[in-house]
């Protein structure tokens, strides 16, 4: 699905990225982990065209990301950054409903209203469809915007952080949904983790990067073992087992 | 008496098919349902305005220093030739502009991605003004065309530097670009000062461009503002993208948005429409800032339903203190400037202090 072929990027001289290759097969949650300044975000907004690729190739689902029309790739991936939208005086819905627009270019048909109304149902918008994006709290603007993802109706889905703002409660709802568009619709979901005890628990796979390298790409167990976590995040961290998962004690 | 049956055509004596669609009407009086993406709740501001503002015009129309009633328009010639020479251009004038210069405010708000800034405080109107004075000294005798030609370039080359610098500031302190804006423009419009009084031009820049009136708005001397009207469709016309534009850069790339081309297309309509204004009627205040805060407040970000409203609302504003400068001490006026500078910093208080709808 995702083809990742000897990409490096370097800002101002410095490298960040360096000869990542990689091939992530379509359906499944992949999740993108490493220490702070390894290079996930560089690599996650190289993948959605955010930053110009320098050296390498990347395609989704076949299409080159240098060389497809950005109107097309809208069609195909789908993405969610930490965008500023505090201020924004949009209704949920019409947040939403901007989901659409790579298909419909703003002349919404009665399809995309029943897609619309969906993605509120699946993220527990429907009772603050009407309300401003301002008036929501940090978590509930954050459903609003991976809603808006969702409403995309693409197959592919790249998403930075989008635990960063949520509570506990929210972020494991978020997780839940995301492997259940994983399971039930076959989605291709990238996401970077900061907790790697949200990769354990939802995550197929595994992509861990230090100082703009690739450590290890591999299922989500071969990945949690001591010897690995400690070559990705720098230390020695226990894995203790519960109900036969495993749950890393980073924190001790 | 009006009765609702009276209305429907298939009650009455005089028609003898009764059209199926009134017989729905009547059956049920339900309204279509409407989902939360229609727009039912913009509608009836904008009928509402839309009336304010014919009343305005009509009125407008009939004020001035020379007395026109009109029954004259029928029987006096001369009363008919000011019509058309004056009022009626005049009007036309305070219509344009406004409804250009709310939208050029509006644009340029979504562009910036915040509330308080506007072509005439951040540097746009001054970077026409630049350009109107350097035409004026290097030929005199060019036309108004070329005049706007030039102006809307200088509008452009001032309004692309304070984007460019303005999205490097922090989002996090909404109160920093307009800040900058003002100290921009400051900069930008003492400049003008500077040269203009170096080639003994104060007063063109001091009466003429600084402070907007209508007073000398004559049949053939507002027509370009028509151009201010082709590029608040414009701006409808790509109002959807506009809105997403205002999401920011990487939600509009998601989007497949051409972020960068947007960027520069509402950089185009900004500096045009500003630029038209200066050229035609001078500097107008406070319109580009408060007409777009206070729709917003009320209806939202969604531009595809807010620009008309917005339009409408602006050249309201502009109309109606035409119409009061004209008043104030009849015979004589004061600028609309002037008096936008009082109305428009009311404005402004009440969009600080109201508390914004929460939808």
């Amino acid at each position: 699905m995702i083809e990742i072929e000897d990409v490096s990027f370097a800002r101002q001289g410095t490298p960040v990225l360096q000869d990542i290759s990689l091939s992530i097969p379509a359906g499944g949650v992949t999740a993108l982990v490493g220490p702070n300044g390894a290079g996930k975000s560089t690599l996650l907004s190289l993948m959605a065209r955010l930053l110009p690729l320098e050296t390498g190739r990347i395609s989704i689902a076949g299409k080159s990301v240098a060389h497809t029309r950005s109107d097309a790739l809208a069609r195909t991936v789908a993405i969610l950054r930490q965008d500023t939208l505090v201020s924004s005086r949009l209704r949920v819905g019409e947040l939403v409903g901007f989901g659409r627009f790579p298909h419909s270019r703003g002349r919404l048909t009665d399809e995309d209203r029943h897609l619309i109304d969906d993605a509120l149902r699946e993220f527990d918008l429907t009772g603050m469809a009407d309300r401003f994006v301002e008036t929501l709290s940090g978590g509930q603007r954050q459903r609003a915007m991976v809603a808006m993802a969702y409403c995309q109706g693409c197959d592919c889905m790249l998403l930075d952080e989008p635990l960063n703002n949520l509570d506990m409660f929210y972020a494991r709802e978020l997780m839940r949904i995301l492997r259940d568009l994983a399971d039930r619709q076959g989605k291709t979901i990238v996401i970077v983790l900061h907790d790697i005890n949200h990769a354990a628990t939802y995550a197929d796979r595994i992509v861990a990067l230090r100082d703009g390298r690739l450590v290890s790409f591999d299922r989500t167990d071969q990945v949690l073992v001591p010897e690995r976590l400690e070559q990705i995040f720098g230390y020695r961290m226990e894995i203790a087992t519960v109900d036969g998962q495993p749950v890393v004690l980073h924190h001790r | 008496m009006w009765t609702p049956e009276a209305s429907i055509p298939g009650d009455s004596g005089a028609t003898k098919s009764p059209s199926p669609m009134w017989g729905g009407v009547r059956g049920g009086g339900m309204r279509p349902q409407r989902g939360p993406l229609t727009s039912a709740t913009a509608l009836r501001p904008f009928a509402g305005s839309l009336a304010v503002l014919a009343a305005l015009a009509v009125a407008s129309l009939f004020v001035g220093v020379g007395t026109l009633n009109p029954g004259a328009l029928v029987s006096d010639p001369d009363a008919v030739a000011l019509m058309f020479a004056s009022r009626l251009p005049r009007t036309l004038a305070a219509i344009l502009a406004g409804s250009g210069l709310a939208i050029g405010g509006l644009v340029m708000q979504t562009l910036a991605r915040n509330r308080f800034v506007e072509p005439t405080t951040a540097g746009t109107a001054q970077g026409a003004a630049l350009g109107i004075l350097i035409v004026t000294i290097l030929a005199p005798g060019a036309s108004i065309l070329v005049k706007t030609v030039v102006a809307s370039i200088a509008a452009l080359g001032a309004t692309s530097v304070f984007l460019s610098l303005a999205h490097r500031l922090p989002p996090t302190q909404p109160f920093l670009v307009p800040l900058f804006g003002l100290i921009y423009g400051g900069v930008v419009g003492a400049a003008v000062t500077y040269i203009a009084w170096q080639a003994d031009l104060l007063q063109l820049v001091e009466v003429w461009i600084h402070n907007g009136e209508f007073s000398g708005i004559l049949r053939g001397r507002y027509e370009l503002l028509w151009i201010a009207l082709a590029f608040v469709a414009l701006a409808l016309w790509v109002a959807d993208r506009l809105t997403i534009v205002s999401l920011g850069r990487e939600t509009s790339i998601g989007l497949g948005i051409d972020y960068a081309r947007m960027l520069q297309l509402g950089l185009v309509i900004v500096s045009v429409i500003s630029a038209l204004t200066v050229v035609v009627v001078g500097i107008i205040p406070f319109v580009g800032l408060v007409v777009p805060a206070l729709v917003s407040r009320i209806v939202g970000d969604n531009l595809r339903q807010t620009i008309p409203l917005v339009a409408i609302s602006g050249a309201t504003l502009v109309l109606g203190c035409d119409i009061i400068g004209r008043l104030l001490r009849f015979p004589y006026e004061v600028p609309v400037g002037t008096v936008l500078g009082v109305v428009g910093a009311l404005a402004f208080l009440a969009v600080l202090h109201l508390r914004p709808r929460h939808g």
